[in-house]
Order: structure tokens, then C-alpha cells, then sequence
């Protein structure tokens, strides 16, 4: 390595960096499993309390936490599925066939991403209405069925595993595009395609925004969204809202503990050749 | 890759001479020319329909007295402009926005820099650091908003004790223009520092050894490196960074949001006094909360050409500041 070898004063600090990343989940944990008045003591809990089967069993009564999970999950997954499917194929289209217009078209994808769509919020939001589609879930999903990010991601992932021979000999072969993207494309592609699944439910499940938007809360509620809820209360109930924020950030932090290494590897490969 | 005649853009992509190809290729001609394009079709469908269009149709709206349940209730020409520029929430939310943005990206910016810096210098267990500080972005931005309103609590918050242990007085987050707008920061820099920080660590790690060789041949110190070879070296990541923040930055939502305890019983948007609505909370109350959608279509339209003005001026300061040799 180029600099001095780290040292202990290093290792030090990125602990503490690490303990900063850290310590805003373990004390949402330490604050669900308090009972509130607790709360009020002068010096900060540190420890956990026993309240916590209390306060998440007072979350799901006061909102339909279950509908809001299940509502989470079919979302989630959804655009997780759509967005493999749509982006592999768009990003095989990109990386290994030919077409007029190709290059500048994958400009245009490129550039998408820095448009601030959430502006046009409103728009969307009568759009919704015209389609009859307020308060239900396919509004939160139909609009980010395939996104930039998908697209480019899986560009970069043909580049690099599909070989042209392989889609040459299918050709020979006979096959149609399709097939051949369904036999020689995909199969190469399959891990970086697992990662984006995982990436894209982590997306969808922590959207907020629009859910907010165009979901009815008391009806048709997602995680987030029902979050919000929990935090409407007469007065701030820290315990029930961080009990709600708890479970709410399970699903995302199991994938992170299991597929840290790929997502961090392809944060930085994308910064790299992006 | 090589060009190809029209009459042979069915060729395999592979094929690396444009030799005439055999005649059964012919038969799939069609195919192989078109089938790309209805691949890549629902990207630009859904984008167009969710995202440019409804984008784009903010300007019309903003023209009009539209009303979102009413409807569209005429053409009023610039009349929501003239409104809005008299308009003191207006100005209100765009002081906030931006003081946000500055608070919450600049130091942000400089952390990601530094700790990229720290991260590049051969660790032990690499991949367990760099997913440490990754942590944060995965987390949803309604729970992050959630535990910092707890930290920032006026009587029994965390970060109020903390300040009491070294003699400062306790401060009401909430109500104060700067304070909130430090903690609303704060949430910010927490989700996207070590964001960031990997991005540059990414462009270092692709800035060639031999540079720093030479220039410690030369007697160069280590601080002098950093800002000579390698800022400048990871210049497009910085820019790229410098943009995408700025996009963000500007629209911020839930944060300052959730922050606000009146907002989800629906009394108030970015506090009891405005100190911290951003535009995007202001597009959202007059939108969402007083159905004026032609008037909330005008801020999010003021707020679009801000963004735009913002990026390019980052844009070019950036590249000069970091490009200087």
C-alpha cells in the first residue's frame, strides 16, 4: 500500500466511526425495549429493559403493522422481480447486441438518473387518481418497475461475464434473441443479478415519499408509512415508535449482514467505471 | 467494435469481421434488429410515463388554478409566480433548503473525504470497515428520522444530555431555526457520509502507485499528497459526488419531516413555525394538505430550476477547485 501501514490510533478511530454507524440502531433497540417512563430518567438507558414483547405487541395494535409488513413485502418484492427481469435484459441489450443508437441510448439512461423526478409529483399524483389507482399498491410499484440503476448495473455485469463467442455460437445456432439471452446471458449473470434483487427490495422496502403519498394510511398502509403513523400519537411515545422502527429495519439489515461484501463491492465498482 | 452495413446489423454481436453472413440469418433479420429495442423499451416507457412526464407537466399545472380534488379550474398564466414571489413561506422554505443543503453536504463531503483517505490506507479486515460505514445508507430514512428525533429531544434526548455533561445548557432542537437545522443535518450526514466515503475510496484505489512513488522521491509529505495527487486524481468521482448530493440535498423530505412531531397528525409541516420546512415540505402542504396543486406544482417547478442552478454552479466550481494542479 501506498501510505504507512495503519496503526492503532487508525483502528481507533474507525472504531469509533463504526460505533457512530452503529449505535442510532442499538439504542432504537434499547428504547423499544423500555417502558417509556423510564425514558424520562435523567441519564440515557444503555441497557436493555423487558418491555420490548409489550411495546412491539402496543405497535401492532395500534396499526395494522401485519397489513402493512405483508403490503411492504408484495411491494418490495415485485419491483425486486421486475427490475431483474427488465434490467438484465435491458442491460444485456446494451452490453452484447448490436443496434443503431445504442451508445447514446445508454447516455440517456445514464443521464435519467440525475433528473429530480420527485418533483413531478403531482402530476403523477392525478395521474394516479385518473387511473383509479389512489390507495393502491400497484401505484407504488408500476413506476419504479425498472430504474436506471438496474439497467446500468446489469450493463456492467454482461461486460464482464457474458463471452461474445458463446452468443455468436447460439446465433449460428439459430437462436433468437431471446433465447439466447435466456440461455448463454442470463445463466453468466445469475449472482450479480441476485445482488440486484436484494439491492432493489432494500430500495422499494425503505421508500417513503411517495408511499406517504398515494397510499391510504389507516388502508392501505407500507412500512414507512405506517411508521409515520406510530409517531402521531397525542404525545411522542419514543418506546412504540422505535419498537415499530425496529422491526421495520429487520428485513433490510439481514440482507445487509448477508450480502455486505457484494453490495460494497458493487457501490464501488459502479463509482469506478460509472 | 466494427460498423457494419444496414443490410447486416443481424450479424452476430460478436462477429468481429462484417463478412457476409449465411443466408438463414436473413430469416432472422427482423428479429435481431428489432428485438433489441423492445428490450430496452420499458425502461424508456416507465421512465417517460412516471418520470418525465409527470415532471414536465409540473410547468403546465403551474399555469393554471388547479385545484387537486376541483380539478383544473383555468388558465391563469403567471399568476401562481407572482403569488409565490410574494409569497414569505416561500422565501422561508428556500432559506431552509439551502442552508440544509450547505449544512448537510459540505461537511458531509469533506468527512467522506477524509475517511475514504483512512479507509485506502491497507486495513486489516477491509471488508468488515467498509460495511460499517455503509451501515447507515441501507436503513430506512423513516427509521433514521425516528431515533435522531429521540437523540434531539429537548428534555430527555441523548445528545442534550451529552452537551449537559460538559456544562451546556440544554437546547430545544425543534424550535430554534439553527438548531434544527444542525440536527436535520446531522440525519443526513449520518445516512450519506460513508456513502460517499466508499465512492472516493473506489477512484483511490485506481489512482496509479508510481505517482505517489515519485512524489515521495521528491520529499512530498503526506498531507501535500493528498491534496496534490489524489484530490485532483479522483477529480470526475468528486464531481459526480458534488452533483448527486446537491440533486438530494435540495429535495430533502423526510428528515425534516419526520423531525417535525406535528407533522403525521397532520398540524404542521417542518415545525411549528416553518424553521425547517424545505420546499419539498412546502410543495408537499400546499399539495397534499391544501389541495392547491397548481400552486404546489409552481414551487416544485421554482424548486426544479433551483436544483438545475445550484448543480451547475457546484459543477463548475468544483471542477476548478479540484482541478487545480
Amino acid at each position: 500500500m501506498k501510505n504507512a501501514k495503519a496503526g492503532p490510533l487508525l483502528y481507533g478511530f474507525l472504531v469509533a466511526v463504526l460505533a457512530a454507524s452503529i449505535f442510532p440502531l442499538y439504542y432504537s433497540f434499547i428504547v423499544a425495549s423500555k417502558d417509556n417512563s423510564v425514558l424520562g430518567e435523567k441519564v440515557p438507558p444503555l441497557i436493555p429493559g423487558g418491555n420490548l414483547v409489550e411495546n412491539i405487541t402496543r405497535v401492532f395494535d395500534t396499526v395494522d403493522f401485519w397489513l402493512a409488513m405483508q403490503n411492504s413485502f408484495i411491494v418490495a418484492s415485485t419491483v425486486a422481480i421486475s427490475n431483474v427481469v427488465l434490467g438484465t435484459l435491458a442491460g444485456f441489450a446494451f452490453a452484447r447486441l448490436r443496434f443503431k443508437g445504442r451508445d447514446s441510448l445508454f447516455l440517456v439512461v445514464l443521464g435519467t438518473a440525475m433528473v429530480p423526478t420527485q418533483l413531478g409529483v403531482i402530476p403523477l399524483y392525478m395521474l394516479m387518481s385518473d387511473l383509479d389507482w389512489y390507495g393502491t399498491l400497484q401505484a407504488v410499484i408500476v413506476p419504479v418497475l425498472i430504474g436506471s440503476f438496474a439497467v446500468f448495473w446489469m450493463r456492467q455485469a454482461c461486460e464482464e461475464t457474458v463471452p461474445y463467442e458463446l452468443i455468436e455460437a447460439a446465433r449460428v445456432d439459430g437462436c433468437s434473441v431471446l433465447r439466447t439471452f435466456w440461455h448463454v446471458g442470463f445463466p453468466a449473470v445469475r449472482p450479480q443479478a441476485a445482488v440486484l434483487g436484494m439491492f432493489t427490495f432494500m430500495t422499494a422496502w425503505n421508500d417513503f415519499f411517495w408511499p406517504l403519498i398515494v397510499l391510504d394510511p389507516n388502508d392501505s398502509p407500507t412500512v414507512q408509512v405506517a411508521l409515520s403513523t406510530l409517531a402521531s400519537g397525542y404525545y411522542t411515545d419514543y418506546s412504540l415508535m422505535l419498537a415499530g422502527a425496529s422491526i421495520a429495519v429487520l428485513p433490510v439489515i439481514a440482507i445487509f449482514v448477508l450480502l455486505s461484501r457484494q453490495i460494497v463491492g458493487g457501490i464501488m465498482q459502479g463509482a469506478v467505471k460509472g | 467494435m466494427t460498423v457494419t452495413r444496414p443490410g447486416t446489423e443481424a450479424a452476430p454481436a460478436a462477429s468481429v469481421s462484417p463478412s457476409p453472413e449465411p443466408k438463414r440469418f436473413r430469416l432472422s433479420n427482423w428479429d435481431a434488429r428489432y428485438t433489441p429495442y423492445l428490450i430496452i423499451a420499458p425502461f424508456f416507457l416507465v421512465f417517460g410515463i412516471f418520470g418525465l412526464y409527470p415532471l414536465i407537466y409540473t410547468a403546465w399545472v403551474s399555469l393554471h388554478d388547479w385545484q387537486l380534488i376541483d380539478g383544473n379550474l383555468g388558465f391563469v398564466g403567471l399568476d401562481n409566480y407572482v403569488e409565490l414571489f410574494g409569497d414569505a413561506k416561500f422565501w422561508n422554505a428556500l432559506f431552509n433548503t439551502l442552508s440544509l443543503f450547505v449544512l448537510s453536504t459540505v461537511p458531509q463531503l469533506l468527512a467522506a473525504l477524509g475517511l475514504a483517505a483512512l479507509l485506502d490506507r491497507g486495513l486489516r479486515g477491509s471488508a468488515f470497515w467498509r460495511a460499517g460505514v455503509l451501515l447507515p445508507n441501507v436503513i430506512s430514512v423513516a427509521a433514521v428520522a425516528l431515533v435522531f428525533a429521540q437523540f434531539f429531544g429537548r428534555d430527555f434526548g441523548i445528545v442534550n444530555f451529552l452537551l449537559g455533561l460538559i456544562g451546556i445548557d440544554p437546547i430545544d432542537w425543534r424550535a430554534e431555526t439553527w438548531a434544527s437545522h444542525l440536527a436535520v443535518s446531522t440525519m443526513v450526514m449520518w445516512r450519506w457520509t460513508g456513502y460517499n466515503a466508499l465512492l472516493y475510496l473506489a477512484a483511490m484505489q485506481s489512482v496509479p502507485k508510481d505517482m505517489y512513488e515519485s512524489a515521495t522521491l521528491d520529499g512530498a509529505g503526506r498531507w501535500r499528497m493528498f491534496w496534490s495527487i489524489t484530490v485532483p486524481s479522483i477529480r470526475p468521482t468528486i464531481l459526480f459526488t458534488v452533483v448527486t448530493s446537491t440533486i438530494g440535498g435540495l429535495q430533502l423530505f423526510a428528515e425534516p419531516a419526520l423531525f417535525d412531531p406535528g407533522f403525521a397528525a397532520n398540524n404542521s409541516t417542518g415545525g411549528s413555525d416553518r424553521q425547517f420546512q424545505t420546499l419539498v415540505l412546502y410543495m408537499y402542504e400546499k399539495g397534499f394538505r391544501l389541495f392547491d396543486a397548481g400552486y404546489a406544482a409552481t414551487v416544485a417547478w421554482m424548486l426544479f430550476v433551483v436544483v438545475l442552478l445550484v448543480a451547475v454552479v457546484n459543477f463548475t466550481l468544483t471542477r476548478r477547485i479540484a482541478g487545480k494542479e
